[in-house]
């Protein structure tokens, strides 16, 4: 009593269902990405024009090899369903082999290579020495900054007189007098056209640095310091936002990068000089 | 009655003996196929504990606001969310991904595929499993204790998961459950592998050379090998980890830490330290959890086109290859973590290298298709399933692969989309074809093909619903492992997505409720299948349905030629299994002369 | 082929049920399943030690990542004196073993014994002796806490005492003749090749904790 397991299972219909349904999954993924119908916002540095170019290019690489593949899978299930015929005792195919090999390693390290520059642009250059400098610390679950003040240096930290409530949430030491025209705030005012530089740091856990527009995410590790530099070209107001699990705020861990005019940041600088 | 069905009735009916030989024979069995099977059984109950904790979690990002029965306090926390998501990561990974594909199957089949008695090391077999077993109950224990299962993802990066309740809730006896559990895992998964490679080198049939193993060998031999390897350093790094939460040393905590506004005594240890231990671990991992669904794929696929598989050797040596870059790009994980840019770019290249014998795979699966006589029974069908997920998958991960792509898609849920796409699909759908392909053999009868169909249909569809949108989400900078949309303002655009990704997910979960069904009935009164219902040419087709203990009843094969001579020119029928020795042999009559 | 001799041992010496009949064949896989072969003990053996060599190349590259930081609170610790004679001991105790197994195989039962007991006993000289070198890191102050220096110091002597905790198991098993299903020949190799794989990485870890000092 054995189950005709082996009734010729070639009817049309798994295999049409099959390409059909591959064929409109193709249809629907390249309309969604090529009418970029879920951007990302568009980006405000040079740098990030140079991240979006390499996108594209993947995007362009990946696609044709997604349709490729997938319509050639839709294309083989329905030719070669079980209509009777003999298989064809094939093995393989060495020069094929060796082609799309050859195409594979070109297209992708051809990738990973073209890709250098958009990371060595931000990654293994300094940022200019003009570049205005804030320190960013993290902590659960909010985002102080420092300005350096007048002076340009900042303050010494210590970790032993981190106080919150009591105003000093970042530790600066009183005695020293570098910090005394330390501006501390809790979102990022940098002026457009101008390199900006970040030190991040964390106080507690890891946590991470992201704008959307800036292309730009980083995460803040405690015990380190980790310089990233950007050069925003359009004035707005734009989201930061935590990208690395930090612990149970984590989801509403934010702040707001503002890019204002030179001369708005001037009067922002002098107005929180009075302050501290 | 067929003795064959009586075989089978003998794994579903209660033997006698009473409760001693029912022990013996179900619980504390060191047969391999046992094993198997309780590995898979565990991974069926892991899965679905899993499945449910993803749903509250869909959930919870659609109607974060809804009362929940059985939630303590009603409402979901942003913390028990964290915890869900760190529960469902580790226990899909380790229990399902881990478990099934290598320890289910490939404990099952291996040493039926190489023609031997059983693996090489019996008992140790057994100890592998009950220690799988005990570190998923002391994984399922840190859901009960005071402050809950932890919120550090499975990733589990330090400091957070080094700091102990001050870093939040369930970071306590939650968060050392799961590094105890982990570790428990990891010897468990050590003496697997052990037993795994050491069978493949020793215990194979005579004329079984290593380019007559099916596919489905070598990958369960190369990923035993990563495991191995990959395992023991997770070890070091779990104790490292415990070290630093009870015993007070500092090898992940920096000095200075400020939690809570209180200053840490730990002093100047690294935390990428632990990143760089556990992806050295964790990139092999998914490796682990794919290699045993590509020979899957390729052996059913051969079986199914009525071909051989396309490059036989091409495919061999890509499993080697993928396994063995595999151990050389975990910084892709890091390229945003403060690690040297420079090693960014390192382990770029090599990354997208890794694309190179996939895509061979790939290229060969549809040459094995190519020109064949497909037959869509439901293995087939998830194989064709998986093809489809790979490439998809398999492609989304180029992105990831280049570090200034990577800085705008990291940590987003365009990662969690891809991850999915390979690991909760692709993987998922090896096994599920494995368990359709197999079911036959492993309790001698068959499952309703009619809702096998209904089952890939509803899945194939649905899980493509739930995670293509979610690249999209993650493009647009939609942040995984947020509780909710409150946080920045640009989050609330997305939940119209995040909608019909919940609604998705629900339904395709609904549907595995056919294959589970399915699974159960037939395990009762599915028709008897016979021996080789799938006209395969493997040698665990040679048994009987089941197999008995020593798998062979005595009379064990021996190889003539290679594992997928389908339609070969001239034969009698388009398919000769391995053990049929050619027609001009004339060696002794005991040998088998016909497929049984 | 030296398969096919093996094999011809097993079939030999071996009862169990039989297998087919038929003539090995000339490619790999010799495997007549009468029974688990001797040569797969010492497969299992060899990915072990592959197994546990990760492992404490995963501890010694996170000495290698902490002793690297610029910062400042590494501070070199002074070895107790004992680790030195620890260390003579623990290699005397290869050269034992050796010769107890050059001994087994000229047939020399009783010397074979005899080394094979002094090599227990060099083991047991050898854990002895870190019990001390640690009592010794007690009494001058350095905890597995003190700093980054000591936790590597007791991290690495704990983890490769307790690996020759189980050598010693190894050895007495051995020794008691307790092993079923391996050969006298097999299990004495078995039990080598840990052991002597313990005493070189002490060398390496011993050379670690020297070098940073």
């Amino acid at each position: 009593m054995v189950s005709s397991q082996l009734r010729s299972r070639g009817s049309a219909s798994p295999a049409l269902l099959l390409a059909i349904f591959l064929c409109l999954f193709v249809a629907v993924t390249v309309y969604v990405f090529v009418a970029r119908l879920y951007p990302a916002p568009p980006p405000i540095s040079q740098d990030a024009v140079l991240v979006d170019r390499q996108y594209d290019l993947t995007l362009y690489v990946t696609g044709a090899a997604f349709v490729l593949a997938q319509l050639g899978l839709a294309y083989a299930v329905l030719r070669f369903r079980d209509r009777g015929q003999r298989a064809s005792f094939l093995r393989g195919n060495v020069a094929l082999e060796v082609l799309w090999t050859s195409v594979t390693l070109l297209a992708f390290v051809g990738l990973g290579i073209l890709g250098r520059n958009a990371w060595a642009g931000v990654r293994f250059t300094p940022p200019a020495p003009d570049a205005v400098q804030v320190e960013v610390t993290t902590n659960q679950f909010v985002y102080t900054f420092r300005y350096p003040g007048a002076d340009g240096k900042f303050g010494r930290l210590d970790p032993s007189l981190v106080n919150a409530p009591a105003g000093n949430p970042l530790g600066i030491d009183p005695n020293d007098p570098a910090g005394r025209d330390d501006i501390v705030v809790s979102d990022l005012t940098v002026p457009v056209d101008r390199p900006v530089e970040l030190l991040l740091r964390s106080q507690d856990v890891i946590h991470n640095f992201f704008v959307r527009e800036l292309r730009l995410q980083q995460d803040t590790v405690p015990g380190m310091i980790i310089p990233v530099h950007f050069t925003p070209n359009r004035i707005g107001q734009y989201e930061i936002v935590c990208t690395q699990l930090c612990g149970l705020g984590h989801g509403t861990m934010h702040s707001h990068l503002n890019v204002v005019s030179q001369s708005d940041y001037d009067g922002f600088l002098k107005r929180r000089a009075l302050v501290q | 009655m067929s003795s064959q069905s009586r075989a089978a009735d003998d794994l579903t009916r209660a033997p006698s003996g009473g409760l001693q030989g029912f022990l013996r024979r179900y619980v504390f069995s060191t047969d391999h196929k046992v094993i198997g099977l309780q590995y898979f059984f565990l991974a069926l109950v892991a899965v679905t504990v899993g499945t449910i904790l993803s749903l509250l979690m869909r959930f919870h990002l659609v109607w974060p606001a809804a009362h929940l029965p059985f939630v303590p306090g009603g409402i979901m926390t942003p913390e028990q969310y964290l915890a869900l998501i760190t529960m469902h990561g580790t226990i899909m990974v380790f229990f399902v991904l881990t478990a099934a594909p290598q320890s289910a199957f490939g404990n099952y089949l291996l040493p039926l595929q190489i023609g031997a008695s059983d693996m090489a090391f019996p008992r140790l077999n057994m100890l592998s499993f009950w220690l799988t077993l005990l570190a998923f109950v002391v994984m399922m224990a840190a859901f009960v204790v005071p402050g809950g299962a932890p919120i550090s993802g499975w990733t589990a990066y330090t400091p957070l998961s080094g700091l102990g309740e001050i870093a939040g809730p369930g970071e306590g006896m939650g968060q050392s459950l799961w590094a105890l559990s982990i570790l428990i895992f990891c010897v468990g998964s050590l003496l697997g592998s052990i037993n795994f490679i050491a069978t493949t080198i020793d215990m194979r049939a005579p004329g079984m050379t290593l380019m007559r193993l099916p596919l489905t060998v070598w990958a369960w031999f190369v990923t035993a090998i990563l495991s191995l390897l990959a395992f023991a350093v997770l070890f070091a790094a779990g104790i490292l980890l415990v070290l630093d939460r009870v015993a007070g040393t500092s090898f992940f905590m920096p000095a200075g830490l400020v939690v809570n506004g209180v200053l840490q005594t730990n002093g100047g240890g690294s935390p990428l330290l632990w990143q760089h231990l556990f992806w050295f671990f964790g990139h092999p991992e998914v490796y682990i959890a794919i290699l045993p669904g590509m020979g899957v794929v390729s052996h059913i696929l051969a079986n199914f086109s009525r071909k051989p598989v396309f490059g036989y050797r091409a495919m061999a040596f890509a499993i080697c290859a993928i396994g063995f870059l595999g151990f050389l790009v975990w910084g892709h994980h890091m390229f945003v973590s403060g690690m040297n840019p420079y090693s960014g770019l390192t382990f770029s290249l090599l990354t997208v290298s890794i694309g190179v014998p996939s895509a061979v795979k790939t290229f060969n699966w549809l040459g094995t298709l190519w020109g064949g006589r497909i037959q869509f029974h439901s293995p087939m069908l998830f194989a064709i399933g998986f093809v489809s997920f790979f490439v998809t998958g398999g492609l989304s991960g180029i992105f990831l692969a280049q570090p200034a792509v990577d800085t705008t898609l990291h940590a987003t849920y365009y990662v969690v989309a891809h991850f999915h796409i390979v690991m909760g699909v692709a993987a998922i759908f090896g096994i599920l074809a494995a368990t359709y392909y197999w079911f036959p053999k492993m309790f001698g009868r068959s499952m309703n093909e009619s809702l096998g169909i209904i089952h890939f249909w509803l899945t194939f569809v649905g899980v493509y619903c739930i995670f293509m949108p979610m690249h999209f989400v993650g493009i647009a900078g939609g942040i995984r492992r947020y509780a909710d949309s409150t946080g920045a303002a640009y989050l609330a655009g997305f939940q119209p997505l995040h909608r019909f990704m919940t609604i998705a997910a629900f339904v395709t979960a609904a549907a595995q409720l056919v294959f589970v069904y399915n699974l159960f009935w037939s395990l009762r009164r599915g028709a008897p299948a016979a021996v080789n219902p799938w006209n395969a040419t493997t040698l665990e087709w040679v048994a009987a349905s089941p197999p008995p203990t020593d798998n062979f009843g005595g009379r064990f094969p021996r190889v003539y030629r290679g594992p997928y001579e389908y339609s070969v020119p001239g034969a009698e029928t388009d398919f000769l299994p391995q053990n049929i020795p050619p027609v001009s042999d004339t060696t002794g009559s005991t040998e088998q002369r016909h497929a049984g | 082929m030296p398969v096919d001799t093996v094999a011809e041992l097993l079939q030999r010496g071996g009862g169990g049920h039989s297998g087919n009949g038929a003539p090995f064949g000339s490619g790999r896989g010799g495997n007549d399943n009468s029974g688990t072969p001797q040569r797969v003990y010492v497969t299992g053996m060899i990915l072990a030690l592959g197994g546990i060599l990760m492992f404490f190349m995963a501890l010694i590259s996170a000495w290698v990542v902490r002793r690297g930081f610029p910062s400042s609170d590494w501070q070199p610790i002074e070895l107790p004196r004992i680790l030195w004679l620890n260390t003579l001991i623990l290699a005397a105790s290869s050269f034992t073993l050796a010769r107890s197994r050059r001994c087994l195989v000229a047939g020399r039962e009783a010397d074979h014994r005899h080394w094979w007991g002094v090599t227990a006993a060099l083991g047991a000289f050898f854990l002895v002796g870190q019990i001390l070198a640690w009592r010794q890191m007690l009494a001058a102050g350095l905890f597995l806490t003190t700093n980054p220096a000591s936790s590597f110091f007791y991290l690495f002597t704990a983890a490769h005492g307790l690996h020759v905790l189980g050598g010693m198991a190894a050895l007495l098993v051995v020794g008691l003749r307790s092993t079923r299903r391996l050969t006298l020949e097999t299990a004495t190799r078995v039990a080598a090749l840990y052991w002597h794989f313990l005493g070189g990485l002490w060398l390496v870890i011993f050379a670690i904790l020297v070098v940073e000092r």
